[in-house]
């Protein structure tokens, strides 16, 4: 580092002195603010705690959300001390050079060890964060790998078409409705498949979010802990009422989930009859019946 | 290092433009392009439509997606015939030699409406072209935030609604691509390596070209149904939508192929048309951030122009690649567009990066910090961001093995880009700083960019991801990163160099109210945005929670403000340039940098009258006693930059 | 040029985008179809609307799609598809389809659901779902999701020799008459969309009319 500082304000033992000010400056305010965060905040945070996913994603970001005062007030302190500081006074020639240094290399040194340091323990934490809640709520495919390990969760087949969600129960006679109700304490798997484009079952309080593709099952888990109502909405643009494809759900307790089971179950019966077999995945036909591109002369029309 | 091989040395006078034979109206101009468009567009339909008859697809949807496309290859074609620039290779073609070189010297306004060999003309078209890009855009984005005022009632029919947005982002992702590379790529780089000409001025001008007959091919789809879709032209919807979709192949096509042939050609100056004695280890930092756009350009823009021409032969010739039933996968659709779409996010970044690290010494009187350390930042983003798409499909049901390791790049994308915050902090350090209007467009990208990069850390977090993706957090992420990014240097660089560019001044103290404006409206609208996306809502919608109704309707009041602060730009900006006219006086900055040297304002054309010997490196801010950073700067230093006696 | 008439053209610039811009709002943009009120009925508290169903509408800028009707005061078709009706009230709605069907891409909507007894009558008949797999199929559906109204309106033989081709069809070609009433809640407005893939040519048949307001979807306005 040479030294031809033209000033004092710019000399080096100036402000080898003050180094030490700014960061026990940072310390505390970025303390203050993290405390802050995590404490106040924290428990605010969506998306609240209505599953096990949910409650997991509110404290990956509550996490995330702490570490990130300490970020903003580095570089602000030494930005900001660095323009109040240094800034051309009056009479001064605004020209004249500075300081002539072109690095340090004790501290591009420790910037490039920290900052490699703080983004590999990020990614280890959102991996430990992603494997262990059951790839937390996102779908994961027709093959999932990071599942609860629990037989006989509740099945619920969240199909998509333009432009309203419907869910398919296998396990209640393959009856289909347009509401959604689920019961409490429940460990639960989504099977998301779309009838046409792509669109994406994003249930904000219970922490799930899967793309909806045609031909293609999406499965995420998820598992219910508090009552309340939640909400559905498409999250991938589907054309035209892609902004009205939503409705609301609810978490009930078990006993009102059964009563509620059977009531759709005998009130769908007919209807139930008419529907394909129960399937991971529907694929109309092309043919013109259930929506063509190539009416009348579909080379797959008896497919 | 670069040989000067033009025949020409700058004073000659013969004019006309490449191929002109006649004068008047009949030289080739926008003018004749147009009408060679129009005439293109007849032909290509009718071609179309001629052989299509019968087609069950187009009799039973009304429209003709064959002619249609037909019709805009045809309108592209009679564009470049009318505006001459297929003269050239014509001639060639059969064994003709044409002028080899033809004269950049052409003089007056109309110059601008032609096609050009002129890097610095180029530059220009591309500065005012890309102004009208952003604009428009601008306005779209002003009537999204219209309809979302009230979350139930409506402005703007559905389908409208989501044309525009449509229509917003694909514009906006468009010319963002080229916003610096264009008019500054062009037009300053060139100047600052020390060559009178560029490696491929031809490419270059085409590459211009291309802008209007895209922009027009684009917003034209909004008075032909639009498309549905998005700028992300998701298949199957894009399959499935109407011809306005065939807009959205095109204009980003030609887009596409405009951005390769920009990026082609400045790789080839930076690394061929250096002058002597300007090393690698003194190409400004500006060059290093065009050379890494450049090649990640080159890489990817044929995977977008790839996947686009794969669309289309799924809408016209009903292939079935894109959507499943027939053997196809939405997935290929998913994955040829982001393999583009974010090594182009981080084309956005790189030439803002390059402006900031550019600029801010100049106003530091210091050397640029870690000038090494800040290409490297360049490079690792370019090279990164070729490994990082899939974070924009976790949620889509591929296969989930593979997350933790985009998880890891995502984030490892972190570090090349603190190193552009090291370079930052490292040069204010000491230094002796002018709060100009540049320098403070500048720091106001550190500003801004700090939240777009802090709230990448939570989406590329897959947990996190699983509520914040396709969300409006998503949203206002990329807006900090983009708009609060490089639109913000973009106006630095405007500010920064329109002396040289013009050679007229432009006001301080308007720019100054232009900036604080704007930076407090941008923050103003998009810092609410996190909330609401986190919040729980969706992108892309009409309709919204009433719970949200305060936050969204304070973000459209700051959208009209935003708008304000922009148009009180655009007002001031050409009134100085076209009316008030202050002559600038030379080298206004105090810049060490090479392009500020030229003779006059705006240079003279071929730039220099001979190619300069580069003495030192640019940024020798802090030794006043340092060699100057060429030969010829003791030859102009004295010289007026407008003429005046 | 003088700085006067510099400045001139600068001021005319800005006036001729600003006009351009206007012009491309208040002459395209903003544009959207009609809206049509249900019309009083002899019995208080109780307002009809009618609505036909064309396979093809014959008129406006695309006329071989399919489209909706509705009947305005003077008892002409207005191809539309926003509909308004008054809050807290009992609505009968007339339905004459004159279109050919289809099944649905999801037999889920075979149910009626949503109206007064969870029942449409075809031509007089009641029922509380239609197969959409028997006869003619289903011409189009009626589905207004948060008010969860769903009937489906079966379809009509395409090979006979009074089948419409072109809207606005008359009484005298071959249809089928669809009614039911549903009873009306708080004012709102509420998007109503059809479940037949019957955008012909577009992928999944949910192109075109199925993505443009005023042929296959649009609101029902609720006004107190």
């Amino acid at each position: 580092m040479s030294h031809n500082a033209l000033d004092d304000s710019r000399s080096v033992e100036a402000t080898r002195k003050v180094i030490p000010k700014l960061i026990a400056l940072w310390i505390v305010t970025s303390l203050i603010a993290s405390l802050l965060v995590w404490f106040v905040l924290g428990p605010h945070l969506p998306p609240g705690r209505m599953t096990d996913q949910a409650a997991g994603a509110q404290f990956d970001i509550r996490f995330v959300s702490t570490l990130v005062p300490p970020v903003l007030f580095f570089i602000w302190i030494f930005f900001g001390y660095s323009l109040i500081k240094w800034r051309v006074k009056p009479g001064e020639d605004p020209l004249a050079p500075a300081a002539d240094f072109r690095g340090n290399s004790k501290a591009q040194g420790a910037w490039y060890i920290i900052t490699t340091v703080v983004v590999l323990f990020l990614a280890a934490f959102g991996t430990y964060y992603l494997v262990v809640p059951a790839g937390a709520g996102g779908g994961e495919g027709p093959s999932p790998i990071w599942t609860p390990g629990v037989k006989n969760m509740l099945q619920v087949q969240v199909i998509a078409q333009q432009w309203r969600f419907t869910y398919r129960w296998p396990q209640f006679g393959g009856m289909e409705t347009t509401s959604i109700f689920l019961p409490v304490n429940t460990e639960i798997q989504f099977n998301v498949t779309s009838l046409d484009v792509i669109h994406d079952f994003w249930a904000y309080q219970l922490g799930v979010k899967a793309d909806a593709n045609p031909d293609v099952n999406n499965v995420a888990f998820t598992k219910t802990q508090q009552l309340g109502r939640f909400t559905v909405r498409c999250d991938e643009l589907c054309g035209v009422w892609h902004g009205a494809m939503y409705n609301y759900g609810y978490v009930v307790s078990q006993a009102q989930f059964q009563q509620w089971a059977t009531q759709m179950e005998t009130q769908n019966a007919a209807v139930t009859k008419l529907l394909p077999k129960y399937s991971t995945t529907y694929t109309p036909s092309y043919a013109g019946n259930g929506g063509g591109y190539y009416p009348p002369q579909d080379p797959n029309a008896n497919l | 290092m670069a040989i000067d091989y033009s025949k020409a040395t700058g004073t000659g006078s013969s004019s006309g433009a490449p191929g002109g034979g006649g004068g008047g109206l009949l030289k080739p101009s926008i003018i004749t392009a147009i009408i060679g468009g129009v005439i293109g567009w007849l032909v290509g339909h009718w071609i179309g439509n001629s052989f299509t008859q019968g087609y069950q697809q187009v009799q039973g949807s009304g429209s003709n997606d064959i002619a249609e496309i037909l019709g805009y290859i045809g309108m592209v074609i009679g564009w470049f015939a009318g505006l001459g620039a297929l003269n050239y290779p014509i001639k060639k073609m059969f064994g003709a030699e044409p002028e080899a070189d033809e004269p950049v010297t052409e003089k007056g306004w109309t110059k601008y409406f032609r096609y050009t060999l002129d890097h610095k003309t180029v530059g220009v078209q591309y500065l005012f072209g890309m102004l009208i890009y952003f604009f428009t855009a601008g306005l779209l984005a002003l009537a999204i935030r219209t309809e979302l005022l009230s979350p139930t009632y409506h402005i703007w029919s559905p389908d409208t609604y989501i044309e525009i947005v449509g229509e917003h982002g694909t514009m906006m992702m468009m010319m963002m691509t080229s916003v610096v590379l264009g008019p500054f790529g062009n037009y300053v780089v060139p100047l600052m390596i020390g060559t009178k000409r560029v490696a491929f001025p031809r490419l270059e001008a085409l590459s211009f070209w291309f802008t209007p007959i895209s922009y027009f091919i684009l917003l034209s789809g909004l008075w032909q149904g639009g498309f549905q879709s998005g700028w992300t032209g998701y298949a199957p919807l894009s399959v499935q939508q109407g011809v306005g979709q065939d807009t959205y192949i095109l204009g980003f096509g030609l887009q596409g192929l405009s951005m390769v042939c920009a990026s082609t050609n400045i790789v080839a100056t930076i690394i061929n048309y250096r002058a002597p004695g300007m090393s690698w280890s003194r190409l400004p930092v500006m060059g290093w951030s065009m050379l890494s756009l450049g090649f990640t350009m080159i890489l990817s823009i044929p995977v977008l122009i790839d996947g686009l021409y794969v669309l289309a032969l799924d809408r016209t010739a009903q292939t079935a690649l894109l959507y499943s039933g027939h053997g196809g996968s939405s997935f290929l659709w998913e994955n040829l567009f982001w393999f583009f779409g974010h090594p182009e996010v981080y084309l956005l970044a790189i030439p803002g990066f390059g402006l900031v690290a550019e600029i801010i010494p100049v106003f530091a009187r210091k050397p640029v910090f870690a000038y090494k350390t800040s290409a490297a930042g360049f490079i690792g983003l370019a090279i990164l961001s070729f490994f990082v798409w899939q974070h924009h499909l976790f949620q889509s049901g591929m296969n989930p093995d593979m997350r933790p390791l985009f998880m890891l790049t995502t984030e490892l994308i972190s570090i090349p880009t603190g190193f552009i915050y090291l370079v930052g902090m490292g040069t204010l350090w000491r230094a002796r700083i002018r709060l100009t209007t540049p320098m403070l467009f500048m720091l106001g990208v550190y500003f801004n960019f700090l939240f777009g990069g802090l709230t990448g850390v939570y989406v590329s977090d897959v947990p996190i991801n699983v509520t914040v993706h396709g969300s409006f957090f998503v949203m206002a992420h990329f807006h900090y990163t983009i708009m609060g990014g490089v639109i913000f240097a973009f106006f630095g660089a405007i500010y920064y160099w329109t002396p040289l560019v013009t050679g007229y001044q432009l006001s301080e103290k308007l720019g100054k109210i232009h900036f604080w404006t704007m930076i407090v409206f941008f923050n103003s609208t998009f810092m609410p945005l996190f909330a609401v996306g986190l919040l729980g809502m969706p992108r892309r919608v009409f309709e919204y929670a009433h719970r949200l109704q305060f936050l969204n309707q304070w973000v459209s009041v700051s959208a009209y403000l935003l708008g304000a602060s922009l148009l009180f730009f655009a007002i001031t900006f050409v009134w100085q340039l076209a009316v008030t006219r202050r002559p600038t006086v030379r080298n206004p900055w105090g810049s060490r940098s090479l392009e500020w040297f030229v003779e006059s304002y705006p240079p003279p054309a071929y730039n220099f009258k001979r190619v300069p010997v580069v003495l030192s490196w640019p940024y020798e801010y802090g030794d006043a006693n340092a060699l100057p950073v060429a030969d010829i700067v003791n030859e102009t230093k004295d010289l007026d930059p407008v003429g005046r006696a | 040029m003088s700085k006067g008439a510099r400045a001139t053209l600068v001021v005319v610039g800005f006036a001729v985008a600003l006009a351009l811009v206007v012009y491309g709002v208040v002459g395209w943009m903003l544009h959207k179809p009609p809206t049509i009120s249900a019309q009083p009925s002899s019995t208080p508290g109780v307002v009809n609307v009618s609505i036909q169903v064309d396979g093809s509408v014959g008129t406006g800028p695309h006329p071989s799609w399919v489209g909706y009707r509705v009947q305005n005061a003077n008892g002409q078709w207005v191809r539309t598809t926003i509909i308004q009706i008054p809050a807290h009230s009992d609505v009968h709605f007339t339905v004459y389809q004159y279109d050919s069907g289809s099944g649905f891409r999801n037999p889920v909507w075979d149910q009626v659901a949503g109206t007064v007894g969870g029942v449409a009558y075809l031509n007089g008949k009641p029922a509380t779902y239609f197969n959409d797999q028997v006869g003619n199929g289903i011409g189009h559906s009626f589905n207004v999701p948060a008010l969860g109204i769903n009937v489906p309106f079966a379809g009509v033989n395409g090979n006979a020799s009074n089948f419409c081709t072109a809207g606005p069809c008359t009484m005298s070609q071959l249809h089928n008459t669809i009614t039911f009433d549903v009873r009306t809640g708080n004012p709102g407005s509420f998007r109503w969309q059809c479940f037949v893939p019957c955008g012909l040519g577009f992928l999944n048949g949910n192109g075109g009319p199925m993505t443009t307001i005023g042929y296959m979807g649009g609101f029902l306005k609720v006004v107190a």
